[in-house]
């Protein structure tokens, strides 16, 4: 059940949040979407388990990428941030879950509305828009606290700037770029009507980050119309454990 | 055989203090549920005391905090294997509760606001073993954390110190809660390692 | 503020359901016992932390399954549901 990844890479994708790329010898594939489970354990035998969502496409190089963002007062998030060394062998299981998935066949419009770190899952289904050359269009709604929070900056710019087909809007909640024309503020649903699909092109809709976003915005989408089956959600938050 | 995490310790600290068997101190305080947070305002806040048939006492949140409370200081030892030492707390004795009930009853099943349940022997409520607690750490209990107020039994797991507590019910004949009924201890002495059902 | 509601979804448990369901649990469809809701595994709430893995049901918080590992067996309680539907035509 536990597969044994090697460390081959880490990119700081912001202050608190790194990538780690995972080399798997015997990685059976992912879809966009899926998540794996690490497993640390501390020499004395004391284990912790934590979920994270794969950020990398589905590829043939046996390669799990996975973004970490480091919490205040995490266990396992802080070791994985800071302490993890190329070289390094980390256990994982995985990949898990078949709902909240995107396969390249599909062929509607995509929304994908990411709060925080939701935009990890999210991001590998963009990467395997490209790497299948699926041209379904798709919009991005991301919701961050400040610019400096984004993750994959600079991969979203290239792309929205080469596809016409992708648009990417970021929602800024409590510090916007100078000259930003909308005021730092959470989503609601003026711009849930004003930057995403509306319903009844019936896109499929995939919104990912901390349950209250979650369900908020879950609420707001069906409140406009959209077919509940269409909208899959995953929440992130802490595994019952904090201050 | 498992990977080590060279450097990973996790959220634990060191001690030189005895633990019971298993366990790893912790300073925070996590909060775990098996449902949502049940708030409660404490106008509508009542616990019972019952057989199963009959209501043999009940307080509302008035007459409940006219009880004579006391300070407790406790050990709070959870299954999931973090302990938390010399937490301080406030709240009335199961013995003033008890105190003028008279019952033939052995068991005590423990119910919670929501559907939270556990059972223990009733002789581990009495005798200073056992409090309905509303204050920690000198503040007022918090939902998360079990308020208005919760059982304290920390002689056993704190799976059986049953956060927003409503009711106590009497029985002649034992009856597993929540967790005795899916695999856990129906005992739970920490000091023994009784964590599941087939720990002696 | 994500604090302020304790739990995640059915996702969070598919890794260690997984050691007890050989296909993927998230995509099977329960319906609720109690209110009749019938919903994707992935959108019940998932409360876990504690001693066990509680999945409730996303409309009325009837607990649909609940799982304890105590290290050497998986208990698992599915009485919350009338029926949990799996599609195998993957």
């Amino acid at each position: 059940m536990w597969r044994v990844g090697t460390v081959v890479g880490l990119h700081d994708e912001t202050a608190t949040a790194r990538t780690i790329t995972l080399q798997v010898p015997d990685w059976s594939g992912h879809v966009a979407g899926q998540h794996v489970d690490v497993r640390l354990t501390a020499p004395d035998g004391y284990s912790a388990v934590r979920s994270y969502s794969i950020a990398s496409a589905p590829n043939s190089e046996h390669r799990v990428e996975i973004t970490v963002e480091r919490l205040p007062n995490g266990e396992v998030s802080p070791y994985l941030t800071q302490h993890v060394a190329v070289g390094d062998r980390l256990e994982l299981r995985g990949p898990i879950g078949g709902w909240f998935v995107w396969r390249s066949q599909q062929a509607e419009a995509v929304q994908l509305i990411a709060g925080g770190s939701g935009i990890v899952p999210l991001m590998a289904i963009i990467r395997s828009r490209v790497s299948a050359g699926n041209t379904a269009p798709f919009r991005l709604l991301y919701s961050v606290r400040e610019p400096g929070g984004v993750f994959y900056h600079d991969e979203l710019r290239a792309l929205s700037e080469q596809d016409r087909s992708v648009m990417v809007t970021y929602a800024f909640t409590r510090a916007a770029p100078k000259d930003w024309s909308r005021p730092p503020s959470r989503v609601d649903a003026a711009l849930i009507a004003e930057v995403t699909w509306p319903a009844n092109l019936a896109p499929s809709c995939y919104v990912c980050g901390p349950t209250p976003f979650v369900e908020t915005v879950a609420n707001f989408l069906n409140a406009s119309g959209h077919d509940r089956e269409k909208i899959r959600t995953e929440r992130f938050g802490p595994t019952g454990e904090r201050k | 055989m498992s990977i080590i995490s060279t450097g990973f310790l996790g959220r634990r600290t060191p001690t030189d203090g005895k633990l019971p068997p298993g366990q790893y101190l912790t300073t925070d305080f996590p909060v775990l549920s098996a449902g949502p947070t049940p708030h409660v305002p404490v106008e509508k806040w009542e616990v019972l005391i019952d057989d199963g048939k009959n209501i043999l006492g009940r307080w509302d949140w008035k007459s409940f905090r006219n009880l004579a409370s006391e300070n407790i200081t406790a050990d709070l030892h959870c299954v999931t294997r973090w302990s938390k030492l010399g937490t301080s707390w406030e709240g009335v004795s199961l013995d003033a509760l008890l105190g003028d009930i008279q019952t033939d009853a052995a068991y005590a099943l423990v119910r919670s606001y929501g559907d939270y349940t556990t059972n223990l022997p009733l002789k581990d409520l009495i005798n200073k073993q056992a409090w309905i607690a509303f204050r920690f750490d000198g503040k007022d209990l918090e939902p998360e954390h079990g308020g208005p107020a919760r059982l304290l039994v920390p002689h056993l797991y704190l799976w059986k110190s049953a956060k927003w507590v409503r009711g106590i019910t009497l029985m002649q004949q034992d009856r597993a809660g929540f967790w005795e009924g899916l695999g856990y201890h129906n005992y739970g002495d920490p000091w023994r390692e009784q964590r599941y059902s087939d720990d002696k | 503020m994500s604090s302020q509601i304790p739990y995640l979804d059915g996702n969070a448990a598919a890794g260690e359901l997984g050691k007890v369901f050989a296909v993927d649990i998230t995509a099977a469809e329960g319906q609720c016992g109690s209110c009749g809701a019938t919903r994707r595994f992935a959108e019940a709430h998932l409360y876990m932390g504690g001693p066990g893995i509680v999945a409730r049901c996303c409309v009325c918080e009837h607990p649909l399954l609940r799982v304890v590992n105590t290290g050497h067996c998986i208990i698992l309680d599915i009485n919350g549901m009338t029926y949990f539907r799996f599609d195998t035509t993957e």
